[in-house]
């Protein structure tokens, strides 16, 4: 019972109060052992609009894992890409790609899925004027520069790269060789869409349709969500349950309680000030697995003192200051991993996830830090500032025992310092127009489990999420190779090598991994969270 | 009485448009918002331009606030980030609030103005000290200390009510909750009463009420009571704006989304059009509570007279 011992005291005082009042109580609803229990699940009202090359955080995300089924699909254990409305995807030369789907899909408006669902989605997806946030996505489609250029008005209505060969075929022309581009297609932003969201594009997305395990029964924008399954559903992995219900809430805390009260079945978001009873409150209806994010420390290039010769070493005897251990343990409770290269475990061994690339340079060791550190001329101004965004997330303990770490190891009570920066709006503003000095806080969450997706958009030389600008030609040389390579595991060793490039450089110091989070009450099982931190639902047993 | 309306509702005006020239100003301060809604990552340079355009970002703010008021006048207050309209958002927020702080009004009415009244007309004795106590630990104790114990105990330990309440939030599921609202004013309410109550008990009309042989409660109700709600009404009064704006705490941990979770989430995103829009109905209803407030007084003592 938590928390019943230290709430006795007060409840005199508030007795007065309780006297007055007289509440009806409440259960869930009901449900048996045959598949047709709802699932009740805590939510948080989507960021952007619900179009599935607009989505681009967990809530919406979920909402499209439900909904709607691309070419491909990850399986949510090993994160394997497998085919799913595809029925192949072949290339001779890594860069023409011959996309022929399954017979027998259908949307759940009765629609039939063909080439043509898909490339107007995709089109759509790409399109500068449809403001998706996912657009680029499509960036390696031929085309991709004329629909959406990066200053002025589109000059082009479609992706030249697309061409739909028959119902059943469509081709893709990409812009370079890319050998793993078909395993990027499971991200929900490639799903094919029904003539009726072109046709009415507000009745869709109040009501979305798709061609996916789950029909939307009813959607109150900003409230609740009930999603029922669909018996017309064309794939394998069929809801295990009747439906479910996503109810958004206003706090992860109250959703908590809710779930404690036997109100809610799961809760995928556990509250950080709850992690220490979790084990106590739910057992093993806990679960914490490891998700496709990484937390680093990324420096700024565009700064000539971290940019000099020797600076590097800083960088790493920094990396090597902080005790990363100690640090998960204690105040993320064991929901982060210590990290030990730039990807992610969910990558698996073959996938390209190593844990020796990092080595040495990410073991906590004070001498070596204090050695290294000096060797490279010290910290540039004395002091090192990391800056994060104080309005979510709890960054603020972290980055603070981050700086606690450094401050001990280099014997310096000021060596570092945190920088608070009020809302995450602002501090990714400053962090994207290079206006941040000294370190700041980067997470990275993949978009899909490919080494490719970790390295490239972070470190190759001006890619769209290297904020810090580290550029180096070798790295550089090394992810075109790897990009242009045709064989999967040749494609991965070469990208291992650009990763060894980091190693030395350190651009970025890798913290930790974050793990996926959720708990469940007990009349559900087989609840799993998948690499992207979403729970399976289709897989959900109502008891 | 009637020249004493319109001039009020003049001086609005002014207040109106500082109010909300003030918060656009600081909205804006706060920096780009289109970059917060890429995630971790740099969104990329021609759509977040484009948003911005749409949104119309890339005016100068004399000209965003000038766009933005001609079109709060034509009813439109904009487009949130997630596609809403904000009329849209009001209109499910507001009506849950406006429950919300109509059942917290009550319980400042009845239960402060009784304990009040109790308390001042039996000054000195056990109950009034009681109060008293009762009403420094209310005050005392901050409201999510409250709400979330009466959460824990009523919701999860004794399972009396559902910790959240649903998204209809219907009047029975915003008792626990009104009360959490309204329990710090409901003991600033009572002890001005008290004080109230007791200060006028020795005034000279009660004891020609007395004196005249008019029945106690008659005394009380009529005479007493009357004159002594006029500090109280003018508390309650601002309360009611004070409630709507204010109910940010109450409306997390309960799970209500209202007013205070729209301001809350549209200040995390930066959606000017968001916390304009909200902000200014507030500042509308703090308006028209004072005045209704300033009316009552008239109602309550005929001395006072408005020209």
């Amino acid at each position: 019972m938590r928390g019943a011992t230290h709430a006795k005291w007060a409840a005199c005082a508030v007795a007065v109060a309780l006297a007055a009042t007289g509440c009806g109580g409440g259960s869930s609803d009901g449900g048996g052992g045959d598949g047709s229990g709802i699932v009740g699940s805590s939510w948080g009202d989507p960021q952007n609009p619900l179009e599935p090359a607009n989505t681009n955080e967990v809530q919406g995300g979920k909402v499209l894992d439900m909904l709607v089924r691309g070419l491909k699909r990850y399986d949510p254990k090993t994160g394997e890409a497998q085919d799913m409305v595809a029925e192949s995807i072949d290339t001779k030369d890594s860069q023409n790609f011959t996309v022929k789907i399954k017979d027998g899909w259908k949307f759940s408006n009765g629609e039939a899925v063909t080439a043509k669902s898909f490339v107007d989605a995709w089109n759509y997806g790409a399109h500068l004027k449809n403001n998706q946030k996912n657009a680029y996505f499509f960036g390696y489609i031929e085309g991709y520069d004329k629909v959406h250029p990066e200053k002025g008005d589109a000059s082009a209505e479609t992706l030249s790269g697309l061409k739909v060969v028959d119902p059943k075929t469509f081709t893709v022309k990409l812009t370079q060789k890319f050998s793993t581009w078909p395993d990027t297609l499971g991200y929900p932003s490639f799903a094919p869409l029904p003539k009726a969201f072109f046709d009415n594009h507000s009745a869709w997305l109040s009501k979305p349709v798709g061609n996916g395990p789950y029909t939307v029964k009813s959607y109150q924008k900003g409230s609740k969500m009930e999603l029922r399954k669909w018996d017309g559903y064309s794939g394998d992995d069929k809801a295990q349950n009747g439906g479910v219900d996503l109810k958004v809430y206003t706090d992860n805390n109250t959703a908590y309680t809710d779930l404690m009260a036997g109100n809610l079945d799961l809760v995928d978001d556990v509250p950080a000030s709850q992690l220490k009873n979790v084990k106590s409150d739910l057992g093993d209806r806990y679960i914490n697995t490891p998700a496709g994010i990484i937390q680093t420390l990324a420096f700024p290039f565009y700064d000539k003192k971290w940019d000099k010769a020797g600076a590097e070493k800083v960088r790493q005897g920094l990396s090597r200051a902080i005790n990363r251990e100690q640090i998960t343990e204690t105040i993320f409770q064991k929901t982060r991993t210590p990290a030990k290269d730039w990807t992610s475990p969910v990558l698996g061994e073959d996938g390209g996830y190593s844990d020796s690339v990092c080595g040495d340079w990410c073991e906590y060791d004070a001498g070596e830090a204090k050695k290294l550190v000096e060797e490279g001329g010290g910290i540039p101004g004395g002091t090192l500032k990391i800056s994060y965004n104080a309005d979510t997330g709890s960054h603020k303990e972290w980055v603070d025992a981050v700086c606690n770490s450094i401050n001990k190891a280099l014997g310096k009570s000021n060596a570092c310092v945190g920088n608070p920066i009020g809302t995450f709006a602002d501090f990714r503003s400053q962090a994207s127009q290079q206006k941040l000095d000294g370190a700041w806080r980067a997470g990275w969450q993949m978009d899909y489990p490919l080494i490719q997706n970790f390295l490239e958009p972070n470190y190759y030389t001006d890619a769209s999420s290297n904020d810090g600008k580290y550029s180096n030609e070798d790295f550089d040389k090394l992810i075109n190779e790897a990009n242009g390579e045709t064989d999967t595991a040749k494609a991965v060793t070469r990208f291992q090598d650009a990763e060894k490039i980091l190693a030395k450089d350190m651009p970025a110091i890798p913290l930790w991994y974050q793990n996926g989070s959720a708990g469940y009450s007990d009349r559900v099982s087989d609840v799993a969270l998948n690499q992207f931190s979403v729970p399976v639902y289709e897989a959900i047993k109502v008891n | 009485m009637g020249r004493y309306v319109i001039r009020r509702l003049l001086q609005m005006i002014p207040v109106f448009f500082g109010a909300t020239l003030l918060i656009f100003l600081m909205v804006n301060v706060m920096g780009d918002p289109v970059a917060g809604l890429c995630g971790d990552r740099k969104c990329d340079p021609a759509t977040a331009a484009q948003l911005k355009k749409e949104f119309g970002l890339d005016k100068p703010v004399w000209q965003q606030y000038a766009t933005y008021m001609g079109n709060v006048f034509t009813g439109d207050f904009g487009t949130a980030f997630n596609g809403q309209k904000v009329t849209e958002l009001m209109s499910t927020a507001f009506p849950v609030t406006i429950r919300l702080t109509l059942v917290a009004v009550v319980f400042e009415i009845v239960i402060g103005i009784t304990l009040g009244v109790v308390t001042g007309l039996r000054r000195g004795k056990p109950i009034d000290t009681v109060v008293l106590l009762l009403t420094l630990i209310v005050i005392s104790v901050p409201t999510f200390v409250t709400g979330l114990l009466l959460q824990l105990l009523l919701g999860v330990e004794w399972g009396v009510i559902k910790p959240s309440v649903s998204s209809e939030a219907t009047v029975d599921e915003l008792i626990v909750p009104g009360l959490v609202l309204a329990s710090v004013s409901l003991a600033y309410v009572t002890r001005l009463t008290r004080t109230s109550i007791a200060e006028n008990r020795r005034a000279d009309y009660v004891r020609t009420a007395v004196a005249k042989g008019l029945p106690r409660r008659r005394v009380i109700t009529k005479h007493l009571l009357r004159n002594s709600l006029i500090p109280v009404v003018t508390f309650i009064g601002t309360d009611v704006g004070a409630l709507m704006g204010g109910a940010i705490v109450t409306e997390r941990i309960f799970n209500i989304h209202g007013v205070g979770f729209q301001l809350y989430q549209g200040i995390l995103r930066q959606s000017t059009q968001t916390v304009v829009g909200f902000v200014t109905v507030l500042v509308l209803v703090f308006l028209v509570a004072n005045l209704i407030v300033d009316l009552l007084y008239a109602v309550l003592d005929p001395r006072i007279r408005y020209a």
